[in-house]
Protein backbone atom coordinates (compact mmCIF):
# COMPACT_ATOMS: atom_id res chain seq x y z
CA UNK A 1 0.00 0.00 0.00
CA UNK A 2 0.97 3.49 -0.53
CA UNK A 3 2.16 5.83 2.38
CA UNK A 4 -0.46 8.00 3.27
CA UNK A 5 0.31 11.95 3.46
CA UNK A 6 -2.11 14.78 4.69
CA UNK A 7 -3.61 17.05 2.11
CA UNK A 8 -0.44 19.88 3.13
CA UNK A 9 1.72 17.48 4.93
CA UNK A 10 2.27 19.29 7.74
CA UNK A 11 2.28 22.97 6.48
CA UNK A 12 2.70 26.11 8.94
CA UNK A 13 2.81 29.45 9.22
CA UNK A 14 3.79 31.72 11.53
CA UNK A 15 1.62 34.84 11.90
CA UNK A 16 0.35 36.91 14.95
CA UNK A 17 -1.27 33.87 15.28
CA UNK A 18 -0.05 30.37 14.23
CA UNK A 19 -1.58 27.88 11.32
CA UNK A 20 -0.58 24.47 11.22
CA UNK A 21 -2.10 21.51 9.38
CA UNK A 22 -2.63 19.03 11.60
CA UNK A 23 -1.48 15.87 9.33
CA UNK A 24 -2.96 12.43 9.42
CA UNK A 25 -6.15 11.74 11.40
CA UNK A 26 -8.83 9.58 11.52
CA UNK A 27 -12.23 10.52 10.85
CA UNK A 28 -15.30 9.07 10.13
CA UNK A 29 -18.78 10.42 9.43
CA UNK A 30 -21.31 8.36 11.15
CA UNK A 31 -25.69 9.17 10.49
CA UNK A 32 -28.09 7.46 11.82
CA UNK A 33 -30.74 8.13 14.84
CA UNK A 34 -28.54 9.99 17.41
CA UNK A 35 -31.03 9.42 20.44
CA UNK A 36 -30.87 5.69 19.92
CA UNK A 37 -29.00 3.03 22.25
CA UNK A 38 -26.97 1.61 19.66
CA UNK A 39 -25.77 4.22 18.15
CA UNK A 40 -24.62 5.62 21.69
CA UNK A 41 -23.21 2.02 22.37
CA UNK A 42 -21.58 2.36 18.93
CA UNK A 43 -19.66 6.00 19.74
CA UNK A 44 -18.97 4.66 23.53
CA UNK A 45 -17.25 1.57 22.08
CA UNK A 46 -14.95 3.25 19.82
CA UNK A 47 -14.44 6.77 20.74
CA UNK A 48 -15.37 5.97 25.33
CA UNK A 49 -17.09 9.17 24.50
CA UNK A 50 -21.17 9.92 24.90
CA UNK A 51 -23.02 11.48 21.89
CA UNK A 52 -22.59 14.61 21.79
CA UNK A 53 -25.35 16.97 22.42
CA UNK A 54 -26.57 20.39 19.56
CA UNK A 55 -23.01 21.74 18.31
CA UNK A 56 -20.94 20.16 20.89
CA UNK A 57 -17.73 18.01 20.77
CA UNK A 58 -17.46 15.16 23.43
CA UNK A 59 -13.88 13.53 24.20
CA UNK A 60 -13.29 9.98 25.24
CA UNK A 61 -9.88 8.14 25.75
CA UNK A 62 -10.07 6.76 22.46
CA UNK A 63 -10.98 9.21 20.36
CA UNK A 64 -14.11 12.53 19.95
CA UNK A 65 -17.08 12.88 18.25
CA UNK A 66 -18.72 15.73 16.94
CA UNK A 67 -22.23 16.45 16.32
CA UNK A 68 -22.57 17.55 13.03
CA UNK A 69 -26.45 17.97 12.40
CA UNK A 70 -29.65 16.16 13.71
CA UNK A 71 -28.68 12.92 12.24
CA UNK A 72 -25.18 13.21 11.95
CA UNK A 73 -21.57 12.71 13.97
CA UNK A 74 -18.03 12.85 13.11
CA UNK A 75 -15.80 10.75 14.81
CA UNK A 76 -12.35 11.56 15.44
CA UNK A 77 -9.76 8.95 16.16
CA UNK A 78 -5.89 7.90 14.74
CA UNK A 79 -5.02 8.10 11.05
CA UNK A 80 -4.33 4.38 11.35
CA UNK A 81 -7.55 3.13 13.99
CA UNK A 82 -10.06 4.76 11.71
CA UNK A 83 -10.68 1.13 9.88
CA UNK A 84 -10.94 -0.76 12.89
CA UNK A 85 -12.88 1.92 14.24
CA UNK A 86 -15.55 1.99 10.77
CA UNK A 87 -15.80 -2.21 11.28
CA UNK A 88 -16.55 -1.70 15.14
CA UNK A 89 -19.19 1.07 14.39
CA UNK A 90 -20.80 -1.11 11.48
CA UNK A 91 -20.74 -4.01 13.90
CA UNK A 92 -23.00 -1.94 16.89
CA UNK A 93 -24.96 -0.35 14.25
CA UNK A 94 -25.98 -3.69 12.74
CA UNK A 95 -29.70 -3.67 11.70
CA UNK A 96 -30.29 0.35 12.85
CA UNK A 97 -30.46 2.53 9.58
CA UNK A 98 -27.42 3.94 9.78
CA UNK A 99 -24.34 4.79 7.75
CA UNK A 100 -20.72 4.41 8.67
CA UNK A 101 -18.03 6.35 6.30
CA UNK A 102 -14.11 6.43 6.74
CA UNK A 103 -13.73 9.69 5.04
CA UNK A 104 -10.09 10.31 7.18
CA UNK A 105 -8.35 11.14 3.39
CA UNK A 106 -11.22 13.36 2.34
CA UNK A 107 -11.13 16.38 4.52
CA UNK A 108 -8.09 18.17 5.60
CA UNK A 109 -7.62 19.82 9.76
CA UNK A 110 -6.10 22.52 10.54
CA UNK A 111 -4.62 24.00 13.84
CA UNK A 112 -5.15 27.88 14.52
CA UNK A 113 -3.00 28.66 18.23
CA UNK A 114 -1.88 32.01 19.84
CA UNK A 115 -3.06 35.03 20.84
CA UNK A 116 -5.76 36.20 17.87
CA UNK A 117 -6.56 33.38 16.52
CA UNK A 118 -10.28 33.88 17.16
CA UNK A 119 -9.68 37.38 15.26
CA UNK A 120 -8.36 35.16 12.07
CA UNK A 121 -11.84 33.27 12.36
CA UNK A 122 -13.84 35.62 12.45
CA UNK A 123 -12.27 37.70 9.51
CA UNK A 124 -13.32 34.38 7.67
CA UNK A 125 -16.63 33.05 8.90
CA UNK A 126 -19.86 34.45 9.77
CA UNK A 127 -20.00 33.49 12.82
CA UNK A 128 -19.68 34.78 16.73
CA UNK A 129 -16.22 33.87 17.84
CA UNK A 130 -16.72 35.93 21.33
CA UNK A 131 -15.76 34.28 24.30
CA UNK A 132 -19.15 34.26 25.97
CA UNK A 133 -20.63 32.60 22.51
CA UNK A 134 -18.15 29.68 21.11
CA UNK A 135 -15.61 28.15 23.95
CA UNK A 136 -13.65 25.28 24.50
CA UNK A 137 -16.08 21.59 22.97
CA UNK A 138 -18.16 24.26 20.99
CA UNK A 139 -18.18 23.13 17.18
CA UNK A 140 -19.90 25.33 14.38
CA UNK A 141 -20.64 24.23 10.78
CA UNK A 142 -20.11 27.63 8.55
CA UNK A 143 -17.54 28.31 6.05
CA UNK A 144 -14.48 29.75 5.76
CA UNK A 145 -14.32 32.69 2.87
CA UNK A 146 -15.77 30.80 -0.20
CA UNK A 147 -15.73 27.20 1.12
CA UNK A 148 -17.65 25.21 3.69
CA UNK A 149 -15.92 24.25 6.88
CA UNK A 150 -16.54 23.29 10.47
CA UNK A 151 -14.72 24.64 13.63
CA UNK A 152 -14.74 23.51 16.63
CA UNK A 153 -12.66 25.30 19.69
CA UNK A 154 -10.31 23.12 22.40
CA UNK A 155 -9.84 23.55 25.96
CA UNK A 156 -5.80 24.77 25.35
CA UNK A 157 -7.30 27.92 23.49
CA UNK A 158 -6.86 26.36 20.39
CA UNK A 159 -9.15 26.31 17.29
CA UNK A 160 -9.28 23.53 15.10
CA UNK A 161 -10.82 24.00 11.42
CA UNK A 162 -11.85 20.95 8.98
CA UNK A 163 -12.56 21.34 5.23
CA UNK A 164 -12.56 18.82 2.58
CA UNK A 165 -9.54 17.98 1.17
CA UNK A 166 -9.59 19.55 -1.94
CA UNK A 167 -9.62 23.03 -1.27
CA UNK A 168 -6.95 22.47 1.76
CA UNK A 169 -4.31 24.78 -0.19
CA UNK A 170 -7.62 27.35 0.07
CA UNK A 171 -8.19 27.24 3.52
CA UNK A 172 -4.67 27.13 3.90
CA UNK A 173 -3.97 30.41 2.23
CA UNK A 174 -6.79 32.58 3.46
CA UNK A 175 -6.23 31.53 7.21
CA UNK A 176 -2.32 32.50 6.18
CA UNK A 177 -3.77 35.66 5.10
CA UNK A 178 -5.90 36.21 7.66
CA UNK A 179 -2.98 35.80 10.46
CA UNK A 180 -0.55 37.58 8.51
CA UNK A 181 1.09 40.08 10.76
CA UNK A 182 -0.19 43.57 10.18
CA UNK A 183 -3.57 41.90 10.20
CA UNK A 184 -3.90 42.07 13.83
CA UNK A 185 -7.64 43.45 15.37
CA UNK A 186 -7.21 42.72 19.04
CA UNK A 187 -10.96 42.58 19.16
CA UNK A 188 -11.91 39.04 20.29
CA UNK A 189 -8.63 38.79 22.35
CA UNK B 1 -29.10 41.31 6.41
CA UNK B 2 -31.29 38.62 6.68
CA UNK B 3 -30.40 36.07 9.82
CA UNK B 4 -32.53 33.44 9.97
CA UNK B 5 -32.79 30.55 13.31
CA UNK B 6 -31.86 27.33 11.07
CA UNK B 7 -34.46 24.90 13.29
CA UNK B 8 -32.25 22.08 13.19
CA UNK B 9 -29.00 23.19 14.81
CA UNK B 10 -30.19 25.99 16.39
CA UNK B 11 -27.52 28.46 14.34
CA UNK B 12 -28.71 31.93 13.88
CA UNK B 13 -27.20 32.05 10.18
CA UNK B 14 -27.08 35.23 8.14
CA UNK B 15 -28.05 35.26 5.06
CA UNK B 16 -24.54 34.11 3.48
CA UNK B 17 -24.48 30.94 4.98
CA UNK B 18 -28.26 30.24 3.63
CA UNK B 19 -29.21 29.17 0.25
CA UNK B 20 -32.80 30.38 -1.11
CA UNK B 21 -35.19 27.19 -2.05
CA UNK B 22 -38.08 28.90 -3.91
CA UNK B 23 -41.07 28.67 -2.27
CA UNK B 24 -42.61 26.71 0.56
CA UNK B 25 -45.14 23.88 0.90
CA UNK B 26 -45.42 23.19 -3.01
CA UNK B 27 -47.67 20.48 -4.00
CA UNK B 28 -45.97 17.80 -6.33
CA UNK B 29 -47.73 16.92 -9.61
CA UNK B 30 -46.01 14.61 -11.30
CA UNK B 31 -45.66 12.12 -14.20
CA UNK B 32 -49.60 11.47 -14.98
CA UNK B 33 -50.88 14.58 -13.74
CA UNK B 34 -52.93 16.85 -15.46
CA UNK B 35 -51.07 19.11 -17.83
CA UNK B 36 -52.68 21.90 -15.50
CA UNK B 37 -51.49 21.13 -12.24
CA UNK B 38 -48.38 19.92 -13.76
CA UNK B 39 -47.87 23.53 -15.42
CA UNK B 40 -48.50 25.57 -12.39
CA UNK B 41 -46.41 23.06 -9.93
CA UNK B 42 -43.56 23.61 -12.17
CA UNK B 43 -43.73 27.54 -13.34
CA UNK B 44 -46.40 29.01 -11.02
CA UNK B 45 -45.08 30.85 -7.85
CA UNK B 46 -46.34 33.19 -5.43
CA UNK B 47 -44.67 36.63 -5.25
CA UNK B 48 -46.21 38.91 -2.84
CA UNK B 49 -45.63 42.12 -1.45
CA UNK B 50 -46.07 41.25 2.51
CA UNK B 51 -46.26 37.79 3.94
CA UNK B 52 -44.53 35.38 2.33
CA UNK B 53 -43.32 31.25 3.50
CA UNK B 54 -40.00 29.95 1.77
CA UNK B 55 -37.78 27.22 1.37
CA UNK B 56 -34.11 27.55 2.63
CA UNK B 57 -31.29 25.22 3.28
CA UNK B 58 -28.69 25.59 5.63
CA UNK B 59 -26.27 25.40 2.88
CA UNK B 60 -22.66 26.44 4.21
CA UNK B 61 -23.92 24.54 8.20
CA UNK B 62 -25.50 21.68 8.93
CA UNK B 63 -27.11 21.20 5.43
CA UNK B 64 -30.53 20.72 6.29
CA UNK B 65 -33.56 22.72 4.62
CA UNK B 66 -36.28 24.46 6.56
CA UNK B 67 -39.06 26.68 6.15
CA UNK B 68 -39.19 30.17 6.64
CA UNK B 69 -42.38 32.37 7.38
CA UNK B 70 -40.78 35.87 6.61
CA UNK B 71 -42.67 39.86 5.14
CA UNK B 72 -41.29 40.50 2.08
CA UNK B 73 -41.78 44.20 2.56
CA UNK B 74 -40.34 44.57 5.76
CA UNK B 75 -37.62 42.19 6.05
CA UNK B 76 -39.56 41.23 9.55
CA UNK B 77 -39.07 37.24 10.26
CA UNK B 78 -41.89 35.75 11.78
CA UNK B 79 -40.22 32.29 12.34
CA UNK B 80 -38.85 29.27 10.96
CA UNK B 81 -39.86 25.83 11.31
CA UNK B 82 -38.67 22.10 10.28
CA UNK B 83 -39.62 21.05 6.69
CA UNK B 84 -41.29 17.78 7.39
CA UNK B 85 -44.72 20.24 7.88
CA UNK B 86 -47.63 20.62 5.86
CA UNK B 87 -48.72 23.67 6.60
CA UNK B 88 -46.95 26.35 8.68
CA UNK B 89 -47.43 25.57 12.70
CA UNK B 90 -50.19 27.76 14.42
CA UNK B 91 -47.96 30.20 16.31
CA UNK B 92 -46.43 31.46 13.53
CA UNK B 93 -49.42 32.02 11.61
CA UNK B 94 -51.16 34.05 15.16
CA UNK B 95 -47.86 35.93 14.71
CA UNK B 96 -48.34 36.50 11.47
CA UNK B 97 -52.11 37.76 12.02
CA UNK B 98 -51.25 39.78 15.29
CA UNK B 99 -49.41 42.43 12.50
CA UNK B 100 -51.30 42.03 9.15
CA UNK B 101 -55.11 41.08 10.56
CA UNK B 102 -56.64 39.15 7.49
CA UNK B 103 -53.56 37.96 6.01
CA UNK B 104 -53.44 34.96 3.00
CA UNK B 105 -51.45 33.03 0.98
CA UNK B 106 -52.56 30.09 -1.29
CA UNK B 107 -54.55 27.98 1.13
CA UNK B 108 -53.19 29.50 4.27
CA UNK B 109 -54.46 32.37 6.37
ZN1 LIG C 1 -28.58 24.30 10.51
Amino acid sequence: MSKAVSALDGATFEGFAKVAETGLRGMITVRGDLASKEMAAAVKATTGAAVPAQRKVVTGDKGAVAWMSPDELLVVVDYDQAEAAVAQMNEALKGSHALVANVSDARAVFRLTGDGNRDVLAKLAPVDFAHEAFGADDIRRSRIAQVPAAVWGNADGSFEVICFRSVAQYVFDVLKVSAEVGGEVNHLG
Amino acid sequence: MLTLQCPYCGVWAEETELHAEGEAHLKRHGPGSADHDFESYLFMRENPKGVHFERWRHASGCGKFFHAARCTMTLEVFGTYPAQTLEPPQDIKDKITAKYPGWTWREFS
